[in-house]
């Protein structure tokens, strides 16, 4: 039937998540912005929740829980209430996992799934993005070629999160114009991975250019073998991820607000008695509610096996206009306070910006 | 356990309803757009359908057995069924014998005497007066006990189903000096002296529906028929006991939204593949055309609006109060079912300004939406008060 309702488990994880972002980070999120980076052990701690292999089975190194897309769209808007940098860091590695686990062959899973699904967070990641003006995850410029047995990767990407300490990375490439995606490891020759790259937003998390210039892979890099991957659920998957971190700031903007508001006093009443303030709000609440359902529907979908491609697409779409529609009204509500780094508005408002512009920071 | 796919035989309602809309009320739509007031006969075949019929009593209930699957309630099947009947045509539905908002207060709060005398009766619901919209609890109609009838006195104005309808719910105030907690509603039936239809308007959209102003004067009716109890009690508790029957039609109201949007969305898709346009959901939405993103956005809109009515509807069955989800789907669905017929018709071009095609009436249609039953603004001050914990007199 259709439900909104969570499942014990689902909300035993959401409640965990949670309670690990008010502890660890809602205080912090501002000065890790600043410091340009988030402390190992508060991405450690996350980790150990079970983020990104919780669906992996247990002979691979996972919890052999079900991969379930909703349970990661939960965790996702939960984390991102926090910070959306964190969020992101934290689940980098479900970019390397999530696919693998879901799409690769006996081999790969055997051969990958286990390094990365350690006690302790390593970095694994995907670089999906490119620079050129017009990039579309869809006609990726990074080609994959066929040689002697192995494939030559040849391309530039862009925000590939945490990519300079990653392991291990999937890079996206087309090959004879299908989306493919291959595994690249550290240090391979013709891989050159940028320093932090700076960015309006997500000041805490690195990411990073990843330039591949003929650089050689084996030809068991592809994953999901000769058959290749499903792109489009792949994709499915990073835009699930994208509105639901999307749901997660748009909620941490509508609470500070909803406080902001009754509290500060203009005029001699607060600005929440004014509707032109109130009318702002209540629309930044229902469009909240409305990207996470739009998140969950794709992920009921996806959950259930079957492709999620339009209603992926439509929900990160959405996610990509109201996040920045709310988080601006979050700034304009605190007026000229909301316009100073300290206040959190000011940062979930860069933030926002990345769901339109930015594809592939995370796996649902 | 989250899921929000619609079960089967939801899926298969739409599919249903759908079909009886595309068969029945599509091909006659224009027809009563410009025969405007004419009831439309061809609906008589939903004559004595059980449009609005009493939940069953509590006794009766059956409570779904352990482990059996547990299935969506009627709020659901409400929703769905409304917005694939609208997709045909809003106009019509609101036509429907025997499914007006009058129906909905009698089957809410009626006594088995009253249903027995008014069940069967097609009601209309009069609230709104020339002097009070927006502002229900401010309505001037007064009713006095004169032994064993109530003398009702006013004007009532914009009331669907006014020239079909058999009786109508109105209201009125017992005692204007208890303010809104005076307020009661009664039944008072068609050809009772004093009860006049005064005239029908002539509308924007769903001219199908006729909208009409009534004079109450010295008009008696028996004392059984006021809906609830006759006592003003100091609390205005009553009055937000009758402003909750909306917390089940506003998400049906969205649900019109819902409909009106999804067929004129719909209308501009076939254009769109007629003139080889695709949409596959697929590339980038600033490497498209234009009429493509635009269809995208719109889409993605219809979508929210869609999942936040479910999920005020969804509340309802599981008995979770939904009173600010109701306003939400409201306030969003009727503005954006707005928005969206208005666009279709600028990418239809001459096509969106023709009245050979729908579209230009979808978009007629669908402004009512954000009107009726609580304008648009009204949803949003519901909203606002309620997650900012503000009362009435801080926010107004
Ligand atoms: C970068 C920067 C430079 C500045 N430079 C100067 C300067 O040089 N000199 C100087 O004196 N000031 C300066 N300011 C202050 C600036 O003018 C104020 O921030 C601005 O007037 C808003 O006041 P506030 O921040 O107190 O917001 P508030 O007045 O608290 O407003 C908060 C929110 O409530 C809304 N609001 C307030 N009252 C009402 C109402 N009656 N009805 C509806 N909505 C209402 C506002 O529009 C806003 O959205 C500067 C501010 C910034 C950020
Ligand atoms: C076709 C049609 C069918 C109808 N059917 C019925 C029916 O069957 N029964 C019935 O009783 N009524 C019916 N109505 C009446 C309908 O419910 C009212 O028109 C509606 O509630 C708005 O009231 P109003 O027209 O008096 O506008 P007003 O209340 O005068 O509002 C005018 C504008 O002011 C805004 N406004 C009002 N108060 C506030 C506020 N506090 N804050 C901000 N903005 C505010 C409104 O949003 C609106 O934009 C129908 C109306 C139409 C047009």
């Amino acid at each position: 039937m259709f439900d909104l309702s969570l499942s014990k488990e689902q909300k035993m994880v959401k409640d965990s998540f949670s309670k690990l972002v008010k502890d660890l980070i809602a205080d912090n999120a501002h000065e890790m912005d600043e410091a340009g980076e988030i402390p190992v052990s508060a991405v450690q701690k996350a980790w150990e929740l079970g983020c990104s292999v919780s669906g992996v089975p247990e002979e691979f190194g996972g919890y052999g829980m079900e991969d379930s897309p909703i349970l990661s769209a939960l965790v996702l808007e939960e984390l991102a209430y926090g910070d959306m940098a964190y969020a992101v860091a934290v689940t980098a590695p479900s970019l390397f996992i999530t696919p693998i686990n879901d799409m690769g062959t006996e081999d790969q899973k055997k051969a990958l799934l286990p390094n990365a699904c350690t006690d302790d967070y390593h970095v694994y990641t995907m670089a999906m993005c490119e620079p050129h003006f017009g990039a579309d995850a869809v006609s990726l410029k990074t080609t994959a070629e066929k040689k002697n047995g192995s494939y030559i990767l040849n391309g530039v990407k862009c925000f590939a999160p945490c990519a300079s300490q990653a392991e291990k990375m999937l890079v996206s490439a087309s090959l004879d114009g299908e989306n493919n995606l291959f595994v690249v490891e550290k240090g391979a020759a013709g891989l050159t991975i940028s320093e932090k790259e700076k960015n309006l937003g997500l000041y805490s998390l690195e990411t990073n250019t990843v330039t591949l210039e003929n650089c050689e892979v084996p030809a068991d890099a592809r994953i999901g073998g000769d058959k290749g991957v499903d792109y489009d659920r792949v994709l499915a998957r990073s835009r699930v991820a994208m509105a639901s971190m999307a749901a997660g700031m748009c909620r941490c903007s509508l609470d500070i607000v909803k406080q902001y508001a009754v509290e500060r006093e203009q005029f001699g009443e607060p600005i929440a008695h004014r509707q032109s303030i109130a009318f702002m709000i209540a629309e930044m609440a229902y469009e909240t509610d409305a990207i996470r359902l739009m998140a969950w529907q794709a992920a009921s979908r996806l959950e259930a096996g079957k492709s999620a491609k339009r209603e992926a697409y439509l929900a990160k779409l959405y996610a990509g206009e109201m996040a920045m529609k709310i988080c601006d009204y979050g700034v304009q509500i605190l007026g000229g306070h909301g316009y100073i780094r300290e206040m959190n508005v000011e940062r979930l408002y860069r933030n926002a910006r990345s769901i339109a512009c930015v594809e592939a920071l995370s796996m649902a | 356990m989250i899921n929000l796919e619609l079960p089967d035989y939801l899926d298969n309602l739409k599919t249903q309803m759908k079909g009886f809309a595309e068969g029945l009320l599509r091909p006659i739509a224009r027809k009563y757009d410009e025969a405007e007031h004419t009831y439309p006969v061809e609906l008589d075949v939903l004559k004595g359908m059980p449009v609005m019929s009493r939940p069953k009593k509590k006794a009766g209930e059956e409570k779904p057995k352990k482990g059996a699957e547990r299935k969506n309630g009627s709020n659901m099947s409400q929703a769905v069924t409304v917005e694939s009947i609208c997709w045909g045509d809003v106009g019509l539905m609101l036509s429907i014998p025997g499914a007006g908002l009058g129906n909905a207060a009698i089957v809410a709060v009626a006594t088995d005497e009253q249903m027995e005398r008014f069940g069967s009766k097609w009601a209309a619901m009069a609230i709104t007066e020339p002097g009070s919209g927006s502002d229900a609890g401010s309505i001037q109609t007064t009713a006095v006990l004169d032994g064993d009838e109530w003398v009702l006195n006013g004007e009532k104005i914009f009331v669907t189903c006014a020239d079909r309808c058999d009786a109508v719910v109105v209201w009125a105030n017992v005692d204007p000096s208890a303010g809104k907690a005076g307020i009661k509603s009664f039944i008072v039936e068609k050809g009772t002296p004093g009860f006049t239809l005064e005239k029908l308007e002539h509308k924007l959209g769903i001219r199908a529906s006729d909208t009409g102003t009534f004079f109450l004067k010295d008009c008696r009716i028996p004392k059984d028929n006021i809906l609830g109890s006759a006592e003003v009690k100091k609390s205005t508790e009553g009055f937000k006991g009758v402003m909750k029957t909306f917390d089940n039609t506003r998400p049906m109201v969205a649900s019109m939204s819902n409909g009106v949007a999804g067929a004129s969305l719909e209308f501009l898709k076939q254009k769109m593949e007629e003139a080889g346009i695709a949409l596959d959901y697929n590339e980038n939405t600033n490497n498209v055309s234009a009429m493509q993103k635009e269809y995208y956005m719109m889409e993605a809109n219809l979508e929210a609006m869609r999942l936040l009515t479910y999920k005020a509807s969804w509340m309802a069955d599981e008995k979770i109060f939904n009173n600010v989800e109701a306003s939400m789907s409201k306030a969003k669905a009727g503005r954006a079912g707005t928005l969206i017929t208005q666009k279709v018709c600028e990418l239809l071009g001459s096509m969106g300004f023709t009245r050979e095609h729908l579209a230009e009436k979808w978009m007629r249609d669908s402004k009512i939406l954000d009107i009726f039953e609580g304008t648009g603004q009204i949803q949003h001050l519901i909203v606002a008060r309620n997650i900012l914990k503000l009362s009435r007199n801080e926010l107004k």
